[in-house]
C-alpha cells in the first residue's frame, strides 16, 4: 500500500429532508482543521436523491470538493447501494481520511465501508487530531462505558476511518462567499437486485425531542417517584423547556426512554440544564457535559453532579424547586412584557 | 425451522468497574463478568421468533475460557447450543478481526445446520463500537438490519423478513430478504424469567470449543492483533471536571442567586 496516493480528508454527509445534518456540519469544521494541517483538500461525499443542491451549503462551511451520487435509488439510507456508491468513490479518489457521523446511518454504513477495504474504523470518536508530516490520525474516545479515554490509531491501512459523535465538534460559521468544485459521479445499480427495501418511514413528534432544546430539567431517581418526577415536568414548562431524565429513571418506568440523557441515552448541548436529584454517573455526564450552563440540585454535597455543573445549591429538590417555579412564575412576565415593549419601541 | 444464531460477548460490568488511579487502568479484577445487556435481548428475540415459529437459537461468541458462563446464561434464557472459538491467536481482535473470526465459526456452524438469521446486540458495553454485527453481515455478504426495535414477521418460506429499524426520529418499517443480520436495541423485548428446567439445563451444559485450528480456510494473518488494524496507543482517565459552585445562604437567598444569574440570559425567558 503506497500512501502517498491517499489525499484528502473526506466528510460523508448526511441530508435529511433536503437539509445537511447538523452533525456533517460538525465534522466540516473538524475537517477543515485537519485538512489545513495536512495542507489538502476537504471534501464532502453526498449520496441521495435529489441532494445535489445541498453541495453550496458544504462550500460554505468548508468543503473544497464535494462528490455527489444523485440517483432515485439513494431515496432513502440503504446499506447496499450507499455501500456501494461509498466504495466507487473510494476507489476512484484514494481519500487518505473519512469520518463519518456517529449517527445509525452513519455507523451502519462507516462498518460495512471498513470491512470492504478493508480498514481500521475507530468508533464514537470525541477528539480528533492529526500528525502534520506522518498523516497519522488520532481519533479519541470513551470506552468501558465512559470509564477510560483511549486514543486509536490506524497505522499500516488507507484510509484512516473515524465515526465521531454527534455535538462534540464545532462547525465554521458559514461564509457565503466560499465555493468550491462539485464532482458528479454515477455508478450502475438496479432497484431489482436490491435485498432491502424500506416501506415505510415513522416520524415520531418533535415534542420529544431533546436534542434541539434551549433549555432542559433533567430529574433523577433523588424524585423519589413517579409523582415526585412530576415536579421536574412543572419547572420546565415554566421555563419553556423540555424535561430530560437519568437512565434510572427512565429504568423505574417513570418516563420514555428517548428522555434519557447520557451514554446510551441522547447527547444534549442545551444553553442550560439542570440536574436535578442526578447523582451524576460518568454515564449520565457524558452526555450533557457540553452544556453551556448546568445547575446541579441535590441533597448530598458528596454527589459527583457537583463536580461536573457551573452552580450548585446542595437542598432537597422539594424544597428547592417550588421556590424556583414560584420566583421564575414572577419574573418571566416580566422579561416578557419588557421585551415587548422595546420591540414596540422598535417598531414605532 | 428456522436457524437463529445470536452472537452474544461476556464483558466487564462497567457499572462496577474502577480505575486504579496510579496507573490510570482499569482494575479488571474488581469487575465482574457479565453477559453483555443487549446481547441478553438479542438471545431473549430470538428465543421468542422460535416459540413463534419452530427452529434451533444457537449461541456464539470469541473469549477466553471463562466465557462459557455467558454461553451458560444464553441457555437459561432458551438458547439450545453453545459454541464458542477460543484460542490465543484470537487475543487482541478490533471490530475487523473480531468479525473475521465470527464469520469462521459462522460458517462451520452453517454446513451442520444452515443459518437464517444472525442477531447481534447494538453494541457491548465495554468497547462499545456496534461495528462487529454489521461486519459480519459484510464479510457473509448478507443484508445488515441495524437498530431493530420490533421484528414484525420472520417468513422462512418467502424468504423474508420485516423489522422495524430505529432512527434519530422515529423508526422505518423495513423488508429484507432471509438470511439477514439484526443488530438489535433494548426496548425491543423485555428479558423473562429462566425457567427452572432452562436453569438445570444450563448448569451441566458443555458447549462446543473450537480454536483457531478447527475453523477452516482460516487466513491467519486476518486474526487476533496481527489481522487489526486499529490499535489503542494510549488509555487515559477522562480528566477530572473541577466543579462548580456551590451557592450559600438561605434556600430562599440562594434561589434568588440562581434566578439572576439565569435571568442574564433574558432572551431565553422572553
Ligand atoms: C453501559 C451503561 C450505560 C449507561 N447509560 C446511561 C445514560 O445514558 N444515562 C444515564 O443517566 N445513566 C446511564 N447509566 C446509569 C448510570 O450509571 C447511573 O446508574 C444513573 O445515571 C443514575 O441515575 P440517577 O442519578 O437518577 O440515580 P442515583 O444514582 O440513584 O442518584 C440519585 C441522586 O438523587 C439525590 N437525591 C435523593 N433525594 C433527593 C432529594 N429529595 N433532593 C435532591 N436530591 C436528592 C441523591 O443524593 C443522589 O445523588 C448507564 C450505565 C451503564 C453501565
Ligand atoms: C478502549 C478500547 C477501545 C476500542 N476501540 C475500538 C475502535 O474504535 N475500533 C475497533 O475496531 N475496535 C476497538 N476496540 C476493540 C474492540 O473492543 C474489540 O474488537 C471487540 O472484540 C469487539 O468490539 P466491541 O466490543 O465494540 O463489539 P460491538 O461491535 O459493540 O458488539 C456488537 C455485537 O457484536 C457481537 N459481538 C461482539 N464481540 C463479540 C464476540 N467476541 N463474540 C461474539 N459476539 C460478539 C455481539 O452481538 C455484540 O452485541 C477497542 C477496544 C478497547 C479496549
Amino acid at each position: 500500500m503506497n500512501f502517498d496516493d491517499y489525499r484528502g480528508i473526506w466528510i460523508y454527509v448526511e441530508v435529511r429532508d433536503g437539509q445537511v445534518a447538523p452533525v456533517s456540519l460538525e465534522l466540516l469544521g473538524a475537517g477543515r482543521a485537519l485538512a489545513d494541517k495536512r495542507k489538502t483538500e476537504l471534501a464532502g461525499v453526498l449520496i441521495g436523491r435529489g441532494v445535489k443542491t445541498v453541495a453550496p451549503t458544504l462550500f460554505q462551511y468548508g468543503a473544497d470538493v464535494v462528490y455527489v451520487y444523485d440517483d432515485p435509488i439513494f431515496e432513502h439510507y440503504r446499506t447496499e447501494p450507499y455501500m456501494r456508491a461509498l466504495l466507487d468513490c473510494c476507489h476512484k479518489h484514494k481519500p487518505e481520511v473519512i469520518l463519518y457521523g456517529a449517527t445509525p446511518s452513519g455507523k451502519d454504513l462507516a462498518s460495512a465501508i471498513a470491512t470492504d477495504l478493508p480498514t481500521g474504523l475507530t468508533a464514537d470518536t470525541t477528539i480528533l487530531d492529526i500528525e502534520e508530516d506522518t498523516g497519522l490520525l488520532l481519533a479519541s474516545r470513551p470506552a468501558f462505558g465512559g470509564n477510560i479515554m483511549a486514543t486509536i490509531l490506524c497505522k499500516k491501512y488507507r484510509p484512516q476511518m473515524a465515526t465521531v459523535r454527534p455535538k462534540v465538534m464545532k462547525a465554521l460559521p458559514p461564509d457565503p462567499s466560499r465555493t468550491g468544485r462539485v464532482v458528479e459521479e454515477h455508478i450502475e445499480l438496479h432497484e431489482e437486485e436490491m435485498r432491502t427495501k424500506v416501506l415505510e418511514i415513522v416520524r415520531e413528534t418533535k415534542k420529544a425531542r431533546i436534542d434541539e432544546a434551549d433549555i432542559i430539567v433533567a430529574g433523577g431517581k433523588g424524585m423519589g417517584s413517579k409523582e415526585g418526577f412530576q415536579l421536574i415536568h412543572q419547572l420546565a414548562e415554566v421555563l419553556g423547556g423540555a424535561v430530560g431524565a437519568s437512565r434510572d429513571v427512565v429504568e423505574a418506568g417513570w418516563i420514555d426512554h428517548h428522555h434519557q440523557v447520557g451514554q446510551t441515552g441522547v447527547t444534549v448541548t442545551p444553553k442550560i440544564y439542570f440536574a436535578i436529584g442526578i447523582s451524576g454517573a460518568i454515564q449520565h455526564v457524558v452526555g450533557m457535559q457540553n452544556s453551556e450552563l448546568i445547575i446541579a440540585i441535590n441533597k448530598d454535597p458528596n454527589a459527583p453532579i457537583f463536580q461536573s455543573c457551573h452552580y450548585g445549591i446542595v437542598g432537597d429538590a422539594f424544597e428547592i424547586v417550588p421556590l424556583l417555579i414560584e420566583r421564575f412564575k414572577e419574573e418571566i412576565p416580566k422579561i416578557k412584557a419588557a421585551a415587548g415593549e422595546k420591540e414596540g419601541i422598535a417598531n414605532a | 425451522m428456522l436457524h437463529i444464531v445470536a452472537c452474544i460477548k461476556q464483558v466487564p460490568d462497567t457499572k462496577i468497574i474502577k480505575m486504579n488511579p496510579k496507573t490510570n487502568t482499569m482494575d479488571r479484577a474488581s469487575a465482574p463478568a457479565i453477559l453483555n445487556p443487549y446481547d441478553a435481548h438479542a438471545v431473549e428475540e430470538a428465543v421468542r421468533l422460535k416459540k413463534k415459529y419452530g427452529g434451533t437459537v444457537s449461541v456464539l461468541t470469541m473469549g477466553p475460557p471463562p466465557a462459557v458462563k455467558a454461553i451458560k446464561k444464553c441457555i437459561e434464557l432458551g438458547a439450545d447450543e453453545g459454541y464458542m472459538i477460543s484460542d490465543r491467536a484470537f487475543a487482541g481482535a478490533d471490530t475487523l478481526a473480531t468479525s473475521y473470526a465470527l464469520t469462521k465459526a459462522l460458517e462451520k456452524i452453517a454446513k451442520q445446520r444452515p443459518i437464517d438469521l444472525i442477531i447481534c446486540g447494538k453494541m457491548t458495553i465495554d468497547g462499545d463500537t456496534g461495528q462487529v454485527g454489521p461486519g459480519i453481515a459484510r464479510r457473509l455478504n448478507i443484508p445488515p438490519l441495524t437498530g431493530v426495535n420490533k421484528v414484525v414477521e420472520v417468513n422462512k418460506e418467502k424468504g423474508y423478513a420485516i423489522v422495524h429499524r430505529k432512527l434519530e426520529d422515529g423508526y422505518e418499517v423495513v423488508k429484507s430478504q432471509l438470511p439477514c443480520l439484526f443488530t438489535v436495541e433494548k426496548d425491543i423485548n423485555d428479558i423473562s424469567f429462566a425457567p427452572l428446567p432452562n436453569m438445570i439445563k444450563a448448569a451441566r451444559y458443555q458447549p462446543t470449543i473450537w480454536t483457531a485450528d478447527d475453523l477452516e480456510n482460516v487466513d491467519r494473518k486476518q486474526l487476533g492483533l496481527k489481522g487489526s488494524p486499529t490499535i489503542v496507543s494510549k488509555v487515559w482517565a477522562p480528566p477530572k471536571p473541577e466543579g462548580g459552585k456551590i451557592l450559600t445562604g438561605t434556600k430562599e437567598q440562594q434561589v434568588d442567586e440562581l434566578l439572576s444569574i439565569l435571568l442574564e440570559q433574558k432572551e431565553l425567558f422572553s
